[in-house]
């Protein structure tokens, strides 16, 4: 078993983090790489990129919202209880080097896995910019560890309730009017990603993106997790997570996340049921 | 033909039980049901005891199969499995899955005169007997020798490789990097055909042998090859197997409902999907199903897809019948379960809507031509013979490749044109000082028995190295 060793509820309860006891991953993970966790015997698969790494101590983290079934299952987690499985490091790391200025944008959480992404650029001697949005001030996570992380942050929320009214792609575009970017990172829900993306291209900034498609082993050998790049299909979980924003079809992944919508509802409905 | 084996042979072949088609293909539990006590007897009577077997030297391992065929006719089954286990570490497993009628039943001399001796049969009720009766006690170990080994996959090979080194008194560690041991026996060969049980049993024994077994342990990943070697391991042997899914590489082959055989029988077979909504992970149902490829993988899925409740489920093969590269065990099960054949078919394109779930497929009319380099007669597309299947679910069993993962972060080991690990074939010694392989890694995607006996091979070379050096 992988004890969890610390828990928080973040944005009322809707995303949870999970300290987690797995020194091996710990000693070798890297900013960008991801995990696989299972909760049981009867558990799914769950790939879910890194928040943070503490080798010292042997721990990993993971910030996840609750959308489905295993999710829930994991939330309900205490600590001192722990997932059945835990696999990694897996994927690529974030390539990180000195660059210039980098422009780091999280939506939702999405953030969780920028953080330390963010906090290398700016060790690797960047300056880093950063925006992060959610639909509400309550669903915002990691405002503060941001602020550290960056030289500067901007928040916007979908509502206005808290900071630039409106969608973190307004922020991006007054950032590349403005500043000459060289690097730009964005994390978070597909539509994001790929709206930051189609921003990115009309100033010609490289921009990467770390994507989440469906997984099962996370070593290769299902070929689940293909996504198409420039034309050529990946395997996300060999050759990403992260890719170039400017080649990934968006709309395919959109698409294929949906793959099993019906069974996750039927089985997630059951779990609430069950849990009623 | 000599008088006795007439006489023997009047008799026939003992059937193995079976449950009927029509209940077995919308269940999961085993196709045959084993042979009882008197049937094995009668069965192994019908062997005539060969000065020169055929089938001995039919079987990529050599068991002395007449000497173990004798003990059963006796009835004696306890010392029948002990012979077989001195040259067969999985005897529950080859006995279903090994394709005898390329190699051992394939030389049987009553081939002759009518049906060969059941051999994987009276092999498989061995070691069944001994699972349900035996006592279940260990073999006697060497003393220990205070080396450690690390074995890095856990598939027949890897297991095989740590069964002999640890009875020669050496301490063993197998790392698998899935969540559970055994390979392709329990991610890919359905239930159906090998229950997980017998695998589980399986490294059970091991770990009572004294074996650790760990899993969610990506080697090339969670730790390296040079980093074991720093931990104090003195020999590394590496069975990962064949796991890289080969696709058709036509278009639109990433619209939802098109798997690799891989990911669909990991799915059915690892993850129990088959128990959905009881376990979490999901798998496609599919109502007209096409399975693309024609080997033990593609009728496993086939079969797989009629037990989750297909109304139709079609082969679709290249080439014909006779170059169908699966069991013949396997075909016909697949056939009296209803499956269809669909041959000299090739697919050139999947079709889709505008949700991008699949449709259907393309399909073009082949015949065959010149044989080409693997000695089989290629297949030719037939101009003009375009034509179009119904699909919503496609598996995709075109076969598979080396898997880069761990090679690519151990830039030492030589690999051939294809990427699998470079080793060589009497010992299973691979460039690098140290490390071992064999299997589906060395040889590419072949069979049970082949990665056994080139784990056999190796365990014997590491031993060697181990006493006397590199
Ligand atoms: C569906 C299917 C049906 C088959 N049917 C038959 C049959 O009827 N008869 C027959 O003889 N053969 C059959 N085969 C072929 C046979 O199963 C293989 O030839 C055999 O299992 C190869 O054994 P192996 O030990 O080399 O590798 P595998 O059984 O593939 O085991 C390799 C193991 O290594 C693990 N691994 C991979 N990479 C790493 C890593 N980096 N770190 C740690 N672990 C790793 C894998 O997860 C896996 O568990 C079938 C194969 C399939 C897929
Ligand atoms: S191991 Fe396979 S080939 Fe050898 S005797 Fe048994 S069934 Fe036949
Ligand atoms: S998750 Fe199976 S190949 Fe990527």
């Amino acid at each position: 078993m992988f004890p969890i060793v610390a828990r928080e509820e973040m944005a009322q309860g809707t995303v949870i983090l999970n300290e987690i006891e797995a020194p091996l991953i710990a000693r070798k993970a890297k900013p960008g790489q991801f995990v696989i966790l299972k909760a049981n015997e009867e558990g799914e698969r769950i790939p879910l990129t890194m928040a943070e790494t503490d080798p010292a101590k042997g721990t990993i983290t993971v910030i996840y919202m609750v959308v489905g079934k295993s999710t829930a299952l994991f939330k309900d987690l205490k600590v001192g209880e722990g997932y059945q499985d835990v696999i990694g490091p897996l994927g690529r790391p974030t390539h990180v080097e000195k660059v210039g200025t980098v422009l780091c944008v999280g939506g939702g959480t999405g953030v969780a896995v920028l953080h330390p992404i963010t906090r290398a650029m700016k060790a690797a001697g960047n300056h880093v910019i950063c925006v992060i949005g959610a639909r509400n001030k309550g669903l915002l996570i990691l405002e503060e560890k941001m602020k550290a992380a960056s030289n500067d942050l901007r928040v916007c929320t979908d509502d206005g309730s808290y900071g630039h009214h409106g969608f973190v792609t307004d922020i991006v575009k007054e950032v590349l009017e403005k500043t000459p970017v060289q690097q730009v990172v964005a994390i978070g829900p597909v539509p994001m990603m790929k709206a930051v993306s189609a921003v990115t291209k009309t100033y010609n900034v490289p921009t990467m993106v770390s994507l989440n498609p469906i997984m099962i082993d996370g070593t290769g050998m299902c070929g689940g997790c293909r996504v198409s790049v420039g034309g050529k299909t990946k395997f996300a979980c060999v050759d990403g997570p992260e890719f170039d924003g400017h080649q990934v079809n968006f709309d395919e992944l959109t698409k294929r996340l949906r793959a099993y919508c019906t069974e996750e509802k039927q089985c997630y409905e059951g779990y609430c049921r069950l849990n009623d | 033909m000599t008088e006795k084996m007439e006489k023997q042979d009047k008799k026939g072949r003992v059937p193995m039980p079976e449950q009927d088609p029509n209940v077995r293909k919308r269940n999961f539990q085993e196709v045959p049901t084993g042979y009882t006590p008197a049937m094995a007897q009668e069965e192994a009577a019908r062997c005539v005891q060969c000065k020169k077997p055929g089938c001995v030297e039919g079987c990529p391992v050599s068991v002395d199969i007449p000497g173990f065929i004798n003990l059963v006719t006796k009835g004696d089954f306890t010392a029948a499995i002990r012979h077989i286990w001195s040259m067969n570490a999985l005897p529950a497993v080859c006995g279903r899955v090994c394709p005898q009628e390329i190699q051992c039943e394939g030389k049987c001399i009553l081939n002759k005169k009518g049906l060969p001796v059941a051999i994987g049969n009276l092999e498989r009720f061995c070691a069944d007997y001994e699972r349900e009766h035996g006592t279940g006690a260990l073999p006697p170990k060497a003393a220990p020798t205070g080396k450690r080994i690390a074995v890095v996959g856990s598939g027949p090979s890897g297991l095989t490789v740590a069964g002999d080194l640890i009875q020669k008194g050496h301490s063993v560690t197998i790392m698998e990097a899935f969540h559970k041991p055994g390979g392709v026996l329990v991610y890919g060969i359905p239930e159906f055909r090998l229950p997980k049980a017998i695998v589980a049993q399986e490294v059970n024994f091991l770990e009572r042998l004294g074996a650790e077994v760990k899993c969610n342990a990506v080697v090339g990943r969670t730790v390296s090859l040079d980093e074991l070697f720093e931990e104090g391991y003195d020999a590394i042997y590496i069975g990962v197997g064949a796991g890289l899914p080969s696709f058709m590489n036509i278009p639109g082959e990433n619209l939802i409902g098109i798997l690799s055989a891989n990911e669909y029988l990991t799915r059915a077979n690892l993850m129990k999907a088959y128990k959905f909504p009881e376990v979490d992970t999901p798998i496609p149902l599919g109502k007209n199903v096409a399975v693309l490829g024609a080997g033990n993988v593609a009728m496993d899925s086939a079969r797989t897809a009629m037990r989750l409740g297909a109304e139709s489920v079609k082969i679709v093969y290249r080439r014909s019948r006779d170059e169908m590269p699966a069991r013949k065990a396997e075909i016909h099960h697949a056939e009296e379960e209803g499956i269809e054949m669909m041959l000299l078919t090739n697919p050139v394109r999947y079709l889709g809507d505008e949700s991008g779930r699949l449709t259907g497929m393309q399909c073009l009319k082949m015949e065959l031509g010149e044989p080409d380099a693997s000695g089989r007669r290629r297949p030719i597309p037939i101009k003009g013979s375009e034509f179009e299947i119904k699909t919503d679910l496609v598996i995709v069993a075109v076969g598979s490749g080396a898997n880069p993962l761990l090679t690519q972060s151990t830039p030492d080991l030589a690999l051939n044109k294809w990427g699998y690990i470079q080793a060589d074939p009497e010992t299973g010694k691979t460039s690098k000082r140290g490390v071992w392989a064999g299997g589906d890694i060395v040889t590419g995607a072949a069979t049970v028995i082949l990665a056994m006996g080139a784990g056999r091979a190796a365990a014997n070379s590491i031993h060697k190295y181990l006493t006397w050096g590199w």
